[in-house]
């Protein structure tokens, strides 16, 4: 891609100039920048304001010293997308940071989104020179974030470059992160898109799932307005194959489909007392606090508050769900997770959040039975104490039950989060596409393209469970390949 | 944004409306339900989708005031608009020619029943429909239901319409003059679990569907699951029809009372 040429864009002038301003050794003798953010026992009651506040501009101007520069940018292996870390934080480094954020979006469609929700520890950042050098690595999460925010609150965002409107129309399945990156690129490209959307609010697990104390709704409304303001179209309250079949897409002129309906199935255990009430999914619980606003007063909409509350997983869903528990009253909000603190999937801030709010960790415990009081009610759970054992095909170690370790303990709610399958929605209702045994829509890793020649598919929908940069990166892949197709 | 195009009381607190959703029109069948939310702070709920007309682009549903959410949207008058109206969703009735079939609804579940009864009607089965309420001030639709039926039996508490008793009673009446191929039951979940207990006592195939708490009604949030044959069903995606006699109704009466305390 031209607008990855590393090299040439290192080799402008100003880029050159500002190299030679400090040495190496001084950059790398700088301290990682700190996040400021909120108070952990005052955060632990507010249940919407944003946990991380954001870098100082001195802040953010002081760790791009620290990048290096590298001429073989590793951190950028380890983004998904590709974006260009190097040229972004330079740009910050020289003050130009409406700039950074232009480099930001020729990849991402939402870097304030990824700069605050990718596990940078397991990408960009893990890859950065600074791991081999045994130092901290460049906050590339946190200048992303920065100059994402910084764009938005200058009120200078630039809108991409439209392509004449060439008539054509395209349909997207699904407004999550995967749906939207799809439709700002062929925007760019000047189709008509309409993007279907089943709920009543556009975003996904970015409205539904991911609490506002760690992304908050105005920020992924704003990214929906410039959508908006591109000439996108939204139909919510639309299931694709229910409301609407794709053959009458077809009939209506659509000349491609993109779905990214997500992984909304939640999974269960199957175990004794799950049906109890108060034992509900993760979907379920941050579906009734974040969608439906049940833990204010003025909404129709109930969600029990429980005094204990049991989270069972480790991902960052379960993080969400046991935080926002404690946030609407929880006295005591419980991890319950059956491998080590090491194997958990969980974001490591996260982790380190929910620790400072108070959040109990019980690893290595995993949930046998819930038992329930006269009215059907949880009470209590039985837990199996556990042990690591041998690496299984994953490369995980894995859990084992201790023999005779069991012991119970007393609750008056459990959220199960322990990971979602693909909604069955649209595998059903699209006759002929090609599924995994999983359940996944099966595509082409290329172009995303599925069996049906003008149906194309990504995010979790295509991969289960994964990650909103993994998603976006596919809806901009399917985007060009689909560009492509419709105009060979 | 939904546009409420005709308004009618059944009783005091069953309201029928007709609600503009040109796609629902078209796409529904007998069975299929949609969830509805009136205003920005409003609760999904679901509601059957009664009858509907393609050409006028509008469906018909059928609401009784129990609670706030569903007092709010019957307070609702011609011309307002009802904030989101999503579907159709769960799965349609499985309609074929059985032979007899006996429809039995009890209070608003009859307003669910209505596009069943039709449906197999025309599918060439001798159709018996049991209606049963409190009292006769909360029997409704006869008419409607007469129209499609071969006989309608009425069943009261009090007996203040057609034959004093219970649901149950009104099919114990067919079953015990005649062979009856299949029973149909849509009501309060209490009435469903006594009428299955006694199509079983007769060995008659009975479905149910079911109204438990919903809140997305497309499988992802697990708040409708139910235990059907010792395994957890969706009843959002996997029903909300189901056979009655591997219903685990108790659990199901359990869970209804889940905010009871609450809201
Ligand atoms: C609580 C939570 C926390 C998370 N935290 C992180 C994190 O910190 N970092 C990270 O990278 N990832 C995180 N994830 C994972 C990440 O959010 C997902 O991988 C990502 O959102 C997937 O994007 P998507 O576009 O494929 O689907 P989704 O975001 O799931 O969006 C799919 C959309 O499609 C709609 N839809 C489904 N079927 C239909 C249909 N038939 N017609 C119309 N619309 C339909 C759905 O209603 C939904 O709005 C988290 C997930 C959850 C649940
Ligand atoms: C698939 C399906 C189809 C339905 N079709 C219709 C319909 O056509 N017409 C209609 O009037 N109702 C229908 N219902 C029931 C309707 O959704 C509920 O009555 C409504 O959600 C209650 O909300 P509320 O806030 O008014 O009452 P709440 O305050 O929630 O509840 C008041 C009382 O009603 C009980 N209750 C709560 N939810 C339900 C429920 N889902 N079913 C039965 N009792 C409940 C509670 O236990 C409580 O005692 C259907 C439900 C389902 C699942
Ligand atoms: S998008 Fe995510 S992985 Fe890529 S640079 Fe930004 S934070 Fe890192
Ligand atoms: S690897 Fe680290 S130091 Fe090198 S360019 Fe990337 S962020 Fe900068
Ligand atoms: S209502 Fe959410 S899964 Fe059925």
């Amino acid at each position: 891609m031209s607008e990855n040429n590393i090299l040439a864009r290192r080799n402008e002038p100003w880029r050159e100039e500002l190299r030679k301003q400090l040495k190496n050794k001084e950059r790398s003798d700088r301290p990682r920048a700190k996040m400021p953010e909120l108070d952990a026992e005052y955060r632990s009651h507010s249940l919407r304001e944003e946990v991380n506040t954001g870098l100082t501009k001195e802040q953010a101007l002081a760790e791009a010293t620290r990048c290096l520069d590298c001429p073989n940018p590793s951190c950028m292996q380890g983004c998904p997308v590709s974006i260009n870390i190097p040229t972004f934080i330079k740009n910050i480094e020289r003050g130009e940071i409406l700039e950074a954020a232009k480099v930001l979006k020729e990849t991402s469609a939402l870097p304030a989104v990824c700069g605050r929700v990718c596990p940078q520890e397991k990408q960009c950042e893990a890859q950065c020179i600074y791991i081999k050098m045994k130092k901290e690595p460049v906050a590339i999460g946190y200048l992303e974030r920065f100059a994402a925010d910084y764009e938005r609150e200058s009120g200078q965002i630039s809108i991409p470059e439209l392509a004449p409107a060439n008539g054509k129309k395209i349909a997207v399945v699904g407004s999550g992160p995967a749906g939207l990156s799809f439709a700002v690129d062929m925007a760019k490209f000047g189709y008509d898109v309409t993007v279907f959307e089943a709920l009543h609010e556009i975003g996904g697990v970015l409205k539904y799932g991911i609490p506002e104390f760690r992304l908050p709704n105005a920020i992924v409304d704003v990214e929906i307005e410039g959508l908006r303001k591109m000439g996108v179209k939204f139909e919510k309250d639309c299931i694709v194959g229910k409301t609407i079949t794709h053959e009458e897409l077809r009939e209506e002129g659509y000349k491609g489909i993109f779905v990214a309906s997500g992984a909304g199935l939640p999974n269960f255990m199957n175990i004794p007392g799950e049906n109890l009430i108060n034992v509900m999914s993760s979907n379920e619980f941050l579906t009734r606090v974040n969608l439906m606003d049940a833990s204010n007063p003025e909404s129709d909409t109930p969600v029990y508050t429980g005094r204990r509350v049991a989270v069972i997983g480790g991902g960052n869903t379960a993080m969400d769900a046991v935080r926002t528990a404690k946030r609407i009253g929880a006295e005591r909000a419980m991890i319950v997770y059956r491998r080590s603190e090491e194997e958990m999937p969980a974001r490591l801030e996260e982790v380190k959040h929910a620790k400072e709010e108070g959040i109990e960790f019980l690893t290595l415990h995993n949930p046998l039975q819930y038992e329930g009081d006269e009215n059907g009610r949880v009470s209590r759970m039985l837990l199996q104490e556990m042990e690591l054992g041998e690496a299984d095909a994953s490369g995980r170690r894995r859990p084992v039950a201790k023999e005779g370790a069991t012991s119970w303990v007393d609750v008056d709610a459990v959220i199960v989060s322990v990971g979602v399958s693909p909604n069955p929605l649209i595998p059903s209702t699209f006759t002929g596409i090609d599924v995994s045994k999983w359940g996944t829509l099966i595509v082409n890793e290329e172009t995303m393209q599925s069996s049906m020649s003008d149906v194309y598919a990504g995010g979790d929908i295509v991969r289960g469970g994964a990650t909103v940069i993994l998603a976006m990166g596919d809806g901009r892949k399917a985007a060009a390949a689909m560009h492509e197709a419709l105009n060979k | 944004m939904n546009k409420i195009v005709d308004k009618k009381y059944f009783s005091e607190n069953v309201v029928w409306f007709e609600v503009e959703a040109p796609l629902i029109a078209k796409s529904r069948r007998a069975g299929h339900f949609v969830i509805v939310r009136s205003g920005e702070k409003g609760e999904r709920i679901p509601l059957t989708i009664a009858s509907s007309d393609v050409a006028k682009g509008t469906i018909e549903i059928v609401v009784q005031a129990v609670g706030g959410s569903s007092k709010k949207l019957c307070e609702l008058n011609v011309g307002d608009y009802i904030t989101d109206v999503v579907g159709p969703l769960g799965q349609a009735t499985h309609i074929e020619n059985y032979g007899t079939v006996v429809c039995v609804g009890g209070g608003v579940g009859v307003a669910p029943m209505l596009p069943i009864i039709e449906a197999m009607k025309k599918a060439g089965n001798r159709v018996i429909s049991v209606l049963a309420a409190r009292n006769k001030d909360l029997v409704i639709l006869e008419e409607q239901v007469s129209k499609y039926s071969d006989e309608v039996i009425i069943m009261t508490n009090d007996g203040s319409a057609g034959h004093q008793g219970v649901a149950p009673d009104g099919f114990e009446m067919v079953a015990n003059r005649e062979k009856v191929d299949l029973c149909v039951t849509i009501g309060p979940a209490i009435m469903m679990k006594f009428v299955s207990l006694t199509t079983q006592k007769y060995n008659v195939p009975t479905m149910a569907s079911l109204n438990t708490i919903m809140v997305d009604g497309t499988g992802m949030c697990g708040a409708c699951r139910i235990t059907v044959g010792g395994k957890t069903k969706f009843v959002c995606v996997d029903g909300p029809e189901f056979d009655a006699h591997q219903v685990d109704f108790d659990e199901m009466l359990m869970r209804l009372k889940a905010y009871d305390n609450i809201k």
